[in-house]
């Protein structure tokens, strides 16, 4: 019996591959070399879902108007971008990589070979030299440091991993909001009180999260797990619809007042102001309820990948 | 829609001539500075470059050396209201006659814009290429200590494009959008 379980704690399958870490190893490099051409994607070309909305936006606002003129502006850009293979915003963001592993896979190894490839994405000019120490100010000058890059792991009992980057920007980073609620002017703890909050945020972020914007939202959980998850509700695709009837219900509202505000691309005024939004709900406490909003901007870098076990690309993703 | 044309440095007349709501094409040096190097100079520090009649851009540009010149990669405005406790100060004390940004600044900004005769550019947030395009020369840096999104890095642009949106009237796009959309989502 003793043996029996000692034997399921080995690993059924070894990933060697994966396991050599050493610099040389050629299978790290494949994976380096593929998670440089990920994070030029995604610095570089916007992802289709992301374009098709902001094209629609473009539509709705009046000629000449300084709206139409911001969205002409951000579609101009996003075409120069994806031709000269050039980052959409100077601002490359908080490097967020997304991992699904096979069980036993070596995560060490995938952070070694993520970081190489961050630092050679700064060298060639895909991402801007954006980590500094929070004392000193001191730039590392190569994106690396303390949390930076920044790695959520996960496993999953297929045999392939699965990596997702999110690059997010300082502007609209610096817009993310979290009410606890009851509250005295937003209201109690419901949906009407949830929608109440997240226009709240809206409102005060105006055009400086660089809207039309995109909100990643959690009800819930505590106040950390709150904000990573709002962050990961930013991974679902513009144009899904929450499987959740209520939560569908929430988004759709949001997205249609957050747009009769009248606050606009960049806050010149107009008809767009969200592209989206995605709500999620994690368990809380009976003593806590959140409300988590990360506040993503029209420049919304994510993009994808599924990769074999010696770190070649099968599939890109978006 | 009619733009008006600016050249590096500007005169007062002309920043006073300008209204919230015109486009205007900028040729010329501008500047960058943003966070480190508006509190640095809040600390009193002198400024490397003659600031008179000149143009700060809120901008943390990617760049690169190739060979021993620098070359600009991507450099759209980042968020300007991180430096609305400084940008007053800088007005009046360097004499600077614009600023361009994104997401507007705050009332003691709009204040020294009317006293001292400058005004609030606002380029698209996020559209780094567009903004680059206009760069045709990296002429120099200063304070590279700072980091180099940090750093004063000197542009010769031409023709970049730019929306005034607080003018040297006590005029802001951004507070009365402010206004008018926490009235609209009040009434839902």
């Amino acid at each position: 019996m003793r043996g029996d379980r000692l034997a399921r704690w080995e690993p059924v399958q070894p990933m060697t591959a994966i396991a050599a870490t050493t610099p040389e190893s050629p299978l790290r490099t494949n994976l380096s070399e593929s998670l440089l051409e990920l994070i030029r994607r995604t610095s570089t070309i916007l992802p289709d879902d992301v374009v098709r909305a902001v094209t629609k936006a473009r539509k709705d606002e009046a000629a000449g108007s300084n709206a139409d003129v911001a969205l002409d502006v951000i579609g101009c850009n996003i075409g120069l971008a994806r031709d000269n293979s050039l980052p959409l915003c100077q601002d490359t963001g908080t490097i967020l990589f997304y991992v699904h592993t096979p069980v036993h896979y070596d995560q060490i190894a995938f952070e070694e070979a993520a970081t190489e490839a961050v630092r050679s994405a700064t060298r060639k000019g895909y991402l801007r030299q954006n980590s500094v120490d929070s004392i000193s100010g001191k730039n590392s000058g190569d994106n690396t440091g303390p949390g930076s890059p920044v790695f959520h792991f996960q496993q999953w009992r297929k045999n392939f991993v699965e990596v997702k980057l999110m690059l997010k920007g300082g502007g609209c980073e610096n817009m993310n909001a979290q009410y606890s609620l009851p509250h005295p002017e937003l209201g109690n703890r419901d949906l009407k009180g949830v929608e109440n909050a997240i226009l709240d945020c809206v409102l005060q972020a105006q055009g400086q999260g660089c809207s039309p914007g995109i909100l990643g939202v959690c009800i819930g959980g505590d106040r950390g797990t709150g904000y990573a998850h709002a962050k990961e509700e930013l991974l679902r695709p513009l144009d899904d619809v929450n499987s959740d009837p209520q939560l569908a219900d929430l988004e759709r509202r949001v997205v249609e007042k957050a747009n009769q505000s009248g606050i606009g691309p960049m806050g010149f005024g107009g008809k767009t102001t969200l592209l989206a939004c995605k709500i999620g709900k994690r368990n809380r406490l009976p003593a806590s309820f959140f409300v988590s909003i990360a506040y993503m901007c029209w420049a919304y870098r994510r993009r994808g990948a599924n990769l074999d076990q010696a770190g070649n690309v099968m599939e890109w993703l978006y | 829609m009619a733009i008006v044309k600016l050249q590096t440095p500007l005169d007062e007349a002309a920043v006073r001539r300008l209204h919230v709501g015109d486009t205007v094409s900028i040729t010329g040096r501008l500047y960058t500075g943003r966070d480190a190097v508006h509190h640095r100079l809040h600390s009193g520090v002198k400024p490397p470059v003659d600031l008179k009649g000149a143009i700060i851009y809120h901008c943390g540009p990617v760049m690169v050396k190739e060979g021993d010149r620098w070359v600009c990669k991507a450099a759209g405005p980042t968020t300007s209201s991180r430096e609305e406790p400084y940008q007053w100060e800088v007005m009046r004390d360097h004499g600077i006659r614009g600023v361009i940004g994104k997401g507007g600044m705050g009332p003691k900004t709009l204040k020294a814009c009317a006293e001292y005769g400058a005004v609030y550019l606002h380029a698209i947030g996020g559209a780094a290429q567009v903004c680059a395009a206009s760069i045709k020369r990296v002429d120099g840096v200063d304070w590279m200590d700072l980091g180099s999104p940090e750093a004063i890095w000197h542009l010769w642009v031409e023709d970049f494009m730019a929306i005034v949106t607080m003018d040297a009237h006590a005029e802001s796009l951004h507070q009365r959008v402010f206004e008018e959309s926490k009235q609209r989502l009040a009434a839902k």
